[in-house]
């Protein structure tokens, strides 16, 4: 069954006081290294942005289905994979940065959590808890005040798939 | 068209044509994992692939270094899931007294010009000290690359680095590399490959060429290929008995950039929080207190960076109300401080000498810092609650032990 190209999300603007893109979230502003020893996924969510600044109440606040919209570089730092599991914890449907940090970009990739890379914003016409449809495949949106950049061949593969394990067996 | 060095090794190692941009599956020559994820690994391994036996045994391994020996009980769990999976597989573990995976990995002869191996360290790219192709992953990718033998990779466009002019003490390696952090930022190769050439990396030392790679992690590049100088030849050859053949770009090479960072009579230079690219003249913040010091980590815990410190406390004692942590980050660095006597100096000035590890980098297994402490590292990362509540400066070996000594900068 083929999944469905379109999501359809509350944002989230991860802005600080100044009401820019936070750039350089790194994986311990995510999920700090003193969590790292929790695998289990359910139990990851709580944690998320506990260590980020203005948003530490994050968990609390997030809905199911949610997007967050991110700054430069987002998730540098760490190979953990608990800094993308805790957004599927919470449901989060999917990550939109200007850029990603390399290792993270993997992670997320090979989970199968649509990130996206952001084209552009127009931050003064666009606001928290707006409703988005994002277009994967084509990078199209529904909001003039922000465009996404279309998910790679590869990055599509494996989101079909589910993840790359299950992609993995139908390449051999 | 010519190659740059990356392209060369990951065409190597690929049966599809390797271009910058283009996705490609690539043969891995070392797949390993730390108790840091290695744990996730081998929850990802018995779920996706139960009853599997993992291929190429002799090239898969796992390595213990984040928390060694584990301190909490959750680690010491961690660590034996990891123990277990591998006798039931027959997979080798360099367990806790071993040190810090990626340096296993270059001491033992595994991470050879040219070669390509995963691990589920950030800072994997320090394997293009040695012309080899290291690259951090997570722990699917890991397992992925456990059972498979290979993985995805988009090849990185390339910039080369001139740098231009010389330096020398107190000036080293780690200064060069915070300074071209102060120049190109956080950012400023993300998701490329470096080649780094220039007159002032032929006196590097093998720990300098290290730094310099390993650092590559906070400009957010995939690897760095400092231009290998004898030191680092030598190096390799009283590892493995072999003379080293390296791989070379090809003079017409295409990079995505060219650039040149004048490094003549560079000063030290100093990280202060809450990143690494915030960088100084150490000269600019002299006079500021000092609590603690720590001296290691995979960017500077090296023999050559132990000779470093000693040389500079040697007779002396420490600041009173300063600490000062000495974590090597390997055995065979413990054992040369050992045979060295160095360990009686650091012991004599008032220092605390752990076993090797990323003790002192990850998750404060030689002590975290409180509220309020300022500590000079010189470990790669200063970011806010990393190693505690306390401010993180990042400096050379020579700037920490003058602190330690101090009591300041
Ligand atoms: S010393 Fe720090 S940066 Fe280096 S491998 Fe260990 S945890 Fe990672």
């Amino acid at each position: 069954m083929q999944k469905d190209v379109i999501l359809n999300g509350r944002i989230w603007l991860i802005t600080n006081d100044k009401g820019e893109l936070i750039n350089d979230i790194d994986t311990d502003m995510i999920f700090h290294n003193q969590y790292l020893t929790i695998t289990d996924l359910d139990e990851m969510g709580q944690y998320t942005f506990d260590n980020l600044e203005g948003w530490k109440d994050f968990a609390d606040k997030a809905l199911k289905d949610d997007i967050i919209v991110v700054g430069d570089n987002f998730g540098a730092g760490s190979s953990r994979q608990q800094a993308v599991d805790c957004f599927k914890s919470l449901a989060v449907q999917a990550i939109i940065a200007k850029s990603f940090g390399a290792i993270y970009k993997r992670n997320a990739i090979n989970s199968g959590l649509p990130i996206l890379v952001l084209d552009s914003i127009d931050l003064n016409n666009i606001e928290n808890r707006e409703m988005v449809e994002f277009d994967l495949e084509n990078g199209e949106t529904d909001h003039n005040a922000i465009n996404i950049e279309p998910f790679s061949k590869v990055q599509m593969d494996i989101y079909q798939a589910g993840n790359l394990f299950a992609y993995g067996k139908n390449i051999k | 068209m010519g190659k740059t060095i990356i392209e060369k090794i990951l065409q190597n190692h690929s049966e599809q044509k390797v271009e910058p941009g283009k996705i490609v599956w690539i043969d891995i020559d070392i797949r390993t994992a730390r108790d840091f994820g290695g744990p996730n690994v081998v929850k990802n391994l018995e779920k996706y692939y139960p009853d599997t036996e993992i291929p190429d045994k002799s090239n898969a391994f796992f390595t213990f270094d984040t928390v060694v020996p584990a301190k909490t009980i959750p680690y010491a769990n961690s660590q034996q899931i990891c123990r277990d999976f591998a006798k039931k597989h027959g997979l080798k573990v360099y367990d806790v007294n071993a040190g810090i995976g990626t340096h296993i990995l270059m001491e033992k002869g595994f991470a050879l010009p040219g070669k390509t191996l995963v691990g589920t360290d950030s800072h994997f790219n320090i394997l293009g000290a040695v012309g080899a192709f290291g690259q951090g992953m997570g722990d699917q990718d890991i397992a992925f690359a456990f059972i498979t033998g290979r993985n995805w990779f988009e090849v990185p466009e390339t910039i080369k680095i001139n740098l231009k002019g010389t330096f020398s003490y107190p000036t080293t390696g780690k200064d060069l590399v915070l300074y071209i952090l102060r120049k190109i930022g956080s950012k400023g190769v993300l998701g490329k490959s470096v080649e780094y050439y220039g007159e002032c990396l032929k006196d590097f030392s093998f720990s300098e060429v290290v730094t310099l790679s390993s650092m590559t992690t906070e400009m957010g590049g995939i690897i760095a290929y400092p231009h290998p100088n004898e030191n680092v030849k030598d190096w390799l050859k009283e590892h493995t008995g072999e003379t080293p053949e390296f791989i070379y770009a090809d003079e017409d090479a295409k990079y995505l950039d060219e650039m040149e960072i004048d490094v003549s009579n560079l000063k030290p230079q100093i990280a202060a929080p809450p990143k690494p690219d915030n960088v100084f003249d150490v000269e600019k913040l002299k006079g500021q207190k000092v609590d603690s010091v720590f001296v290691g980590s995979c960017t500077n815990g090296r023999i050559e960076d132990m000779r470093l410190v000693a040389d500079i406390i040697k007779g002396k004692k420490i600041a009173d109300d300063v600490m000062l942590r000495v974590v090597p980050t390997t055995s065979e660095v413990y054992g040369q401080m050992l045979s060295e006597g160095l360990i009686k100096v650091l012991y004599n000035a008032g220092a605390v000498v752990s076993n090797p590890g990323c003790g002192g980098c990850a998750n404060g297994q030689i002590g975290m810092t409180g509220k309020g402490e300022v500590q000079i590292s010189t470990g790669n990362r200063n970011f806010t609650g990393k190693q505690g509540y306390g401010d993180t400066y990042l400096a050379s070996p020579v700037t920490a032990a003058r602190a330690a000594l101090k009591g300041s900068l």
